[in-house]
């Protein structure tokens, strides 16, 4: 018996176990980040949203939504991703994945593609949560999806790399706490960047959280801090900056093989 | 017939500039049990996750049923079974689903049939729905050896396979290895236990310090350099060994009660009867004689002993 060129088992096998433990841990995985966000909306969309005059000819509660949703997609992909490949590092069971005949393609997608998948699963349920407190419309629902599963890709390609460089638990909580959390919440989450001052636009435009909230807030409402186009491109450009990092992880065994 | 693996001068330093293996070559033959033998520290692990593919070799070639395990890495890996030494498993998942798992990793297709025979090999069948982290550690010993049967490989490491583990699981996985054995499977196998390896190999290395210090049929091994002492016990005791019999190297043992005489066995000439005559000469009178083989315990210690001494 040889293996074919793609071991379709291998990645099956390693999607599978992920979805797994995402179905065992399924209401801590959905109730919590449905709870924080349902708490965001009633909070900023219904209580303070209320005294505010509408963003783009939208109201606040629904303006924040898209946000809101790129906020949990990324933090959940990031801690999907991170915690998938660092728990067999730390309970070494990784030895059995660099054992198997399973190239590192076919680990990635295993891993990430989990965790994009439980990433968009929970953006979905958002999605259908917000819609309790506050009425909005989706005008382009095909890319609303398309922009959901790119950034959940992109960050679970960046939880992964998280993932493998943490050597503990504490470094694991370091990226998302002190990096990702901040930029999102720079990045037009709860505002748009034409409401900055203009040194501070130019200063946020540098922040790729910017491009993809503002993208996805494009596939709702039809309006977009930035273009869609620039947007697409930049997003594109962290998924193939990640994609060269793994790369690189796999080709040096960085803190995966002495 | 050509070799299950091939390592050829195999070398390994780490970051930290450790010396794990210094050119190491050995063949495995298709179908043996091989046991690997050396104290804590060796290179035993190493040469082993080299193989595996766990650790990068920093020179030297290891092909596996004639396949390099960088260039050619899925079909080398696809034909090995690893279970390590340290008791790493999933704790959430349950036996079977543990199992299942590692087989689908390694490119096999689902075979719920396969899965459930290799769980009633291992005694696992009864406990197949058990979560891992509710299983003791014999228990979790056993799934390690059922995950990496599962995908049925045809060449299985066992790094210190029954370290901890009681002398039931112990008789039991003995018992394993030469069934598999029996099925054509190369089992190449690391302990340090000595009469496990006296039990199981067909042939055995010993590595001291990252280098193979030798490698032989284990009955070879043992005849070659293994030496046989006779014990007498005297009927009188003596204070010293007498000077006429100073050419056989003795040693008065007992407070001066036994004389034991070290000679090697494979020499047509032992040296028995003539210190037998001797003694009688001198008028020394025995008792009591015994002889017995040196273990492989025995052989290992010296060998080991020599490399540190080296």
């Amino acid at each position: 018996m040889s293996l074919p060129a793609f071991n379709r088992h291998g990645v099956w096998a390693i999607y599978r176990f992920e979805m797994a433990r995402f179905l065992r841990t399924l209401l801590q995985s959905v109730l919590t980040p449905v709870i924080t966000t349902s708490l965001f909306v009633i909070v900023f969309g219904a209580a303070i949203g209320s005294r505010m005059a509408e963003v783009d000819g939208v109201s606040y509660g629904a303006f924040i939504v898209p946000g809101l949703i790129m906020l949990s997609l990324f933090t959940e992909s990031i801690a999907n991703a991170s915690f998938g490949i660092h728990f067999p590092k730390f309970t070494g069971t990784i030895f059995e994945i660099l054992a198997a005949p399973v190239a590192a393609l076919e680990i990635v997608l295993g891993y990430v593609g989990a965790a994009a998948t439980k990433s968009v699963l929970l953006g979905l349920i958002i999605l259908a949560t917000a819609s309790f407190f506050v009425s909005f419309t989706i005008l382009h629902p095909l890319w609303m999806l398309a922009f959901m599963a790119l950034t959940a890709v992109t960050f679970s390609l960046f939880g992964f790399i998280v993932g493998i460089w943490a050597k503990n638990w504490e470094q694991m909580q370091f990226v998302p706490m002190l990096i990702v959390t901040p930029l999102t919440f720079l990045g037009g989450a709860f505002y748009s960047i034409d409401m900055l001052p203009p040194g501070w636009r130019t200063v946020a435009l540098f922040n790729p959280v910017v491009y993809l909230i503002s993208g996805f807030r494009w596939s709702f409402f039809g309006t977009s801090d930035v273009s869609v186009q620039v947007s697409l491109a930049m997003t594109a450009v962290f998924m193939l900056a990640c994609i060269g990092v793994i790369a690189w992880i796999f080709r040096t065994g960085y803190r995966l093989k002495t | 017939m050509a070799a299950a693996i091939s390592i050829a001068n195999l070398t390994k330093t780490y970051a930290n500039g450790q010396h794990a293996l210094k050119g190491v070559s050995l063949e495995i033959r298709p179908g043996e049990i091989f046991a690997l033998l050396g104290p804590n520290g060796a290179g035993k692990t190493t040469l082993i996750s080299i193989v595996c593919g766990i650790v990068r070799p920093t020179s030297g070639s290891v092909l596996v049923e004639g396949h390099d395990i960088r260039r050619e890495f899925r079909a080398a890996r696809e034909c090995i079974g690893l279970v390590p030494q340290e008791l790493a498993i999933e704790a959430f998942e349950t036996v079977r689903a543990a199992a299942a798992f590692s087989r689908g990793l390694f490119g096999r297709a689902p075979d719920p049939a396969c899965v459930e025979r290799v769980l009633h090999d291992l005694s696992l069948w009864d406990r197949r729905d058990d979560i891992l982290m509710t299983l003791s550690g014999g228990m979790k010993r056993r799934v390690m050896i059922a995950k990496a049967l599962a995908h049925e490989p045809r060449i299985l490491f066992l790094d210190e396979p029954t370290a901890g583990v009681d002398v039931e699981l112990r008789r039991d996985l003995w018992e394993l290895v030469r069934r598999l054995r029996d099925q054509g499977v190369t089992i190449i196998l690391t302990t340090h236990y000595i009469d496990e390896a006296e039990e199981l190999a067909d042939r055995i290395g010993v590595v001291n310090h990252g280098e193979l210090v030798v490698v032989d049929e284990k009955r070879a091994l043992m005849k070659k350099l293994g030496k046989r002492q006779l014990t007498l016990t005297l009927q009188e005791p003596l204070a010293a060994v007498p000077v006429g019999l100073a050419e056989w190297r003795l040693a008065l043992l007992g407070n001066g009660h036994e004389l034991q005489f070290t000679f090697d066995a494979a020499q047509e000439q032992t040296g028995v009867g003539p210190l037998l005559r001797r003694l009688e000469q001198l008028g020394i009178g025995w008792r009591d004689l015994n002889t017995r083989e040196s273990s492989l315990e025995d052989i290992f210690v010296s060998l080991v002993g020599r490399g540190a001494r080296a």
